[in-house]
């Protein structure tokens, strides 16, 4: 059960496997909301710290996204860029509780909390 | 001739006494050392006189010579030892020599002549050869002595390693030089956790700068290692008289399982120094190999010359050959060795030759490419190189190092130096044989045997067509492997592209190669991609952006109508069908066939431009429109007003057909000699829709004034009174290049026909993501000309095209207007302040 600090999104079953969806937030960032292939969802900003490509339309593969702008591959575990490039986009912390996806709260309304680990299950 | 102990047992002493030739009066040569120096000296004397000296060698280590610095790959699991033999029983016993080993030479009585080993065994000589190596430097801390403390020299202390790593656990090593990082990757890939600790601030100082030892590093750790720089050992720890760990100066301790050093070797001068020759940090030579004793001589890393120890492979061929013409009285001399380094770590590109410590009137030349993880730099000082290092491409190391030996003027090329030979010499920028057909046939190709570029030439036309018959001919390659691609390019120079040659892995979650995967889908019968990633050992869970889109054109080749597409491992555009821009926001381009359009279908793309806001519209060069600024939620709608105006998608966006440019042809020109436009229609209606392994274009052209730029196509037809010539190949990309001519033939039919059969053998035989004209370049135009050389075989290639067309002619935009994959398009919901909190709105 979820307290009112946690915002559902929604049923599990909305996001096929292996692709993300978008969720705008009014006067915040537009989040993307993945599940993997390995069954672990994650959100993050949908927005590449490179070019701002948006991560929600990029291949996922294990726990990274590839971006569709300029092939940076990010982590959705933590948001930082892999391999040689640099940069971070935030992480928001979501949990998976009884078939649906909830956020933090205060994460959605900040654009992202990076200190607070993103939990995920199924 | 007789051989004792000598069976397959590596570690069994083994010793030989041949005598296969007549007796005679012949000197007396004995060598003490069975390694890589002793042994090439020998065969550099065979070779020059092989009667001339009656052979006795003494080695420390029970076994016959092996490559000493392939042990690395031998504890990476890599090799076996059988692998790196250079000297089997059979050729002492060919060669008449007597191997005494196992059996340490503990005197030299310089008075009798004689050497006296440990068994007593005493062996009189005319010439000595000291060719007794180094020895490990072990650093003086307390614990130094403990079980589980190894050095990194010999088969036993890869043994040794092996069996720690057989029990799992930490390994340290101590010194992040060429050998000591060798051996952290080899106990890594045995599964060890392992920790590399260095005394100066950078891993391999003396080879590399700091950028590059930074890559280095980095990549290192990537690979799970722990690298410990400015780390000062003040104490091995143990437990029982076993290791147990390491303690730094600074008070951190490291547990271990097993401790290995390798900070520096120290030449074994031991024997030479109780013999009374003249020792400093080596046994001093002269510039033939030539002790203080005439009749003793030295060579390897045991010698002092000029005032240079040398602790690679590459200066001892020099010696040795300088030695074996001293001894069989044709002096030459040697001059000194300038050395270049490799690390022999796989996946790891590295070289450093010279120096590169900068300094006054030194110019530092830096290229770096950061998504690559390419670090190049070369240091030239009064228009000489004087040292290069390079991370991530080693291409052209030799070059580089060819002309620092040489101290040739590089003012010339000053400014395409460091973007390489193939630039630098003018044109032939993307092909690597180019580079290697360019190098001077004295210039180096293996450093570790002494090999030039001439001696593998001339070793490939004696009748060695493939890399090991190159290997076992002059043994370029033979040794660290290094060089593999120069002489696979040599190969190809000299044999004009008949080699087999080991081509690049698909990516790095597979050992194979895309031809290996193409061909294992067919023979497993694989049928999806996880099927495929769990036959073919793939090393990821679920691959990557690379080899996902591959696989799943693969699939969709060879499973036409079976092979349900995975959207998932289709690039954004392909998923989205539209063309994704820098801002998120899609391009439409609706399908105008051959060119043509109408009023009906002008008004409804106004319409759409209208009604969605689109900022710009623009003619591509395929000869359609393309609407810009379109939201992925707004796509099937968009689609839908398309569609209503009889528009299907333009298939802009895909590894796919995109356009049939036309001109106006026979119909309005008044040069033109057949329908162009009409042909074009017919055959953009034959072939939109298909999925191909990269972009494809066709245009057809009404006469040879070709305004429709047929010779830059995939397909190109150029009509001509007689009929239609058809052009393949043809790019107008970032390299240009024009077609090459397939036929000439009489009917719009056979034209057509034609056009099918070359899509399908592209599309099974090419690699995803090569176009036409690279595919046609890698199999040569023969190879197109002689699968399409009979109507039969042009019949069954453009059957199974009209067949897999069955499925794939249904227009995308259709399926998500009515709805199809709305997931794709629309939002999860939106998330809306309300009162003070945030709430969440439906899409």
């Amino acid at each position: 059960m979820m307290t009112g600090d946690w915002l559902d999104i929604g049923p599990v079953g909305q996001i096929e496997a292996g692709t993300a969806r978008t969720l705008p937030v009014e006067g915040a960032q537009e989040l993307a909301i993945f599940h993997t292939l390995r069954g672990e969802f994650f959100a993050i900003v949908n927005a590449c710290p490179h070019k701002k490509g948006p991560l929600s339309q990029g291949i996922v593969h294990g726990d990274v996204v590839t971006c569709p702008l300029h092939n940076w591959n990010i982590s959705l575990r933590d948001g930082r860029a892999l391999g040689d490039d640099e940069g971070c986009v935030p992480t928001i912390p979501l949990r998976v509780d009884a078939g649906r996806i909830y956020l933090l709260r205060a994460a959605v309304l900040g654009g992202g909390a990076e200190a607070a680990p993103a939990e995920a299950e199924v | 001739m007789r051989v004792t102990n000598g069976d397959a047992d590596v570690n069994a002493p083994v010793n030989f006494e041949g005598n296969a030739f007549p007796e005679g009066p012949r000197e007396r040569l004995v060598v003490i050392g069975n390694g890589m120096a002793g042994c090439r000296a020998v065969e550099e004397i065979l070779a020059r006189e092989p009667e001339r000296f009656e052979i006795t060698i003494f080695g420390a280590e029970p076994r016959v010579n092996y490559n000493r610095i392939m042990l690395s790959p031998v504890l990476a699991g890599e090799k076996t030892f059988d692998e790196i033999v250079i000297n089997t029983p059979a050729w002492y016993i060919d060669n008449g020599i007597t191997l005494v080993s196992g059996d340490k030479v503990e005197r030299i009585d310089r008075d009798t002549q004689t050497v006296i080993a440990a068994s007593g065994r005493t062996e009189p000589y005319d010439k000595l050869l000291i060719a007794t190596g180094s020895d490990p430097f072990i650093i003086p801390v307390p614990g130094k002595d403990l079980d589980g403390v190894v050095t990194f020299r010999d088969l036993d202390d890869v043994d040794r390693m092996l069996a720690a790593a057989d029990k799992g656990g930490s390994a340290v090593v101590i010194g992040g030089g060429l050998l000591g990082l060798e051996a952290a990757h080899g106990l890594s890939l045995r599964g060890m956790q392992v920790s590399v600790i260095h005394l100066m601030p950078s891993l391999m100082e003396r080879q590399l700068d700091e950028a590059a030892g930074f890559l280095l590093r980095s990549e290192l750790e990537k690979r799970g290692q722990t690298i410990l720089t400015g780390a000062n050992t003040q104490e091995i720890i143990g437990k029982d008289g076993h290791v147990a760990g390491v303690r730094l100066e600074d008070g951190t301790e490291i547990p271990a399982d097993i401790v290995v050093m390798a900070v520096g070797i120290r030449p074994a001068t031991g024997l030479a120094k109780e013999a009374g020759l003249e020792v400093e940090r080596g046994i001093l030579v002269d510039d033939h190999m030539v002790t203080s004793d005439p009749n003793i001589l030295s060579v390897g890393e045991c010698v002092q010359h000029r005032g240079l120890c040398y602790g690679l492979v590459a200066p001892l061929w020099d010696m040795c050959r300088a030695l074996a013409d001293h001894v069989t009285d044709r002096a030459t001399g040697y001059e000194g060795s300038v050395t270049s380094t490799k690390l022999k770590v796989s996946g790891i590109d590295l070289f450093s030759a010279g120096d590169f410590s900068g300094g006054e009137g030194c110019e530092d030349i830096v290229m770096r490419d950061a998504a690559r993880g390419i670090y190049k730099r070369v240091i030239v000082k009064d228009n000489r190189i004087v040292g290069a290092v390079l991370y991530g491409d080693t291409t052209d190391g030799s070059w580089y190092f060819d002309l620092l030996k040489k101290g040739e003027d590089v003012s010339e090329i000053r400014e395409a130096l460091i973007f390489g030979q193939a630039f630098a010499s003018g044109g032939a920028l993307l092909d690597p044989n180019a580079a290697v057909a360019a190098l001077s046939d004295d210039a180096e190709i293996c450093g570790c045997n002494g090999v030039s570029k001439g001696q593998v030439v001339s070793c490939i036309e004696g009748g060695a067509h493939s890399l090991d018959a190159v290997r076992s001919g002059c043994k370029a390659s033979a040794s660290c492997g290094s060089c593999t691609n120069l002489v696979e390019s040599l190969l190809a120079v000299t044999l004009g592209g008949e080699v087999e040659t080991g081509p690049a892995t698909m990516c790095r979650c597979t050992s194979f190669s895309h031809d290996d995967v193409r061909a294992l889908i067919i023979e497993k019968e694989l049928t999806s991609i996880p099927h495929v990633m769990q036959e073919l050992h793939w090393s990821t869970p679920d691959g990557c952006a690379s080899c996902r889109p591959a696989l799943n054109y693969y699939l969709l080749c060879a499973l036409p109508g079976v092979y349900e597409d995975d959207q998932k491992s289709r690039f954004v555009n392909e998923r989205m069908h539209a063309n994704i821009q820098k801002d998120g926001t899609y391009s439409v381009v609706p399908r105008m066939w051959g060119g043509l359009t109408n009023p009906r279908e002008l008004r409804a793309i106004a319409d759409v431009v209208e009604k969605y806001d689109a900022p710009m519209v623009k003619v591509t060069g395929g000869q359609r429109l393309d609407i810009f600024g379109i939201k992925k939620e707004d796509l099937p709608a968009v689609w839908a007003d398309l569609n209503a105006a009889g528009m299907v998608s333009g298939h802009a966006y895909g590894k796919s057909l995109r356009t049939v440019k036309t001109c106006v042809g026979s119909e309005w020109c008044r040069f033109g000699t057949q329908d162009s436009t009409g042909l074009g229609v017919k055959i953009e209606r034959m072939t939109w829709g298909s999925w191909m392994p990269h972009k494809f274009k066709i245009a057809v052209s009404g006469c040879p004034r070709n305004c429709a730029e047929a010779t830059i196509k995939d397909f190109g037809v150029v009509c001509v009174d007689s009929g239609y010539e058809l052009h393949v190949g043809g790019n107008g990309g970032i390299k240009v290049r024009a077609t090459d001519l397939l036929c000439k033939v009489a009917t719009e039919e056979e034209a057509m026909e034609m056009c099918a059969a070359f899509i399908q053998l592209y599309r099974e035989e090419a690699r995803y993501l090569e176009r036409t004209a690279p595919w046609i370049e890698r199999v040569g135009l023969e190879h197109v000309k002689l699968a399409l050389a009979d109507a039969e075989a042009v019949r069954a290639y453009a059957a199974r095209f009209h067949h897999s067309q069955c499925f794939m002619q249904d227009d995308p935009w259709a399926k998500r207007a009515a709805g199809e994959r709305a997931d794709l398009h629309q939002h999860l919901a939106t998330v809306r302040p309300s009162d003070s909190s945030y709430q969440l709105e439906k899409a």
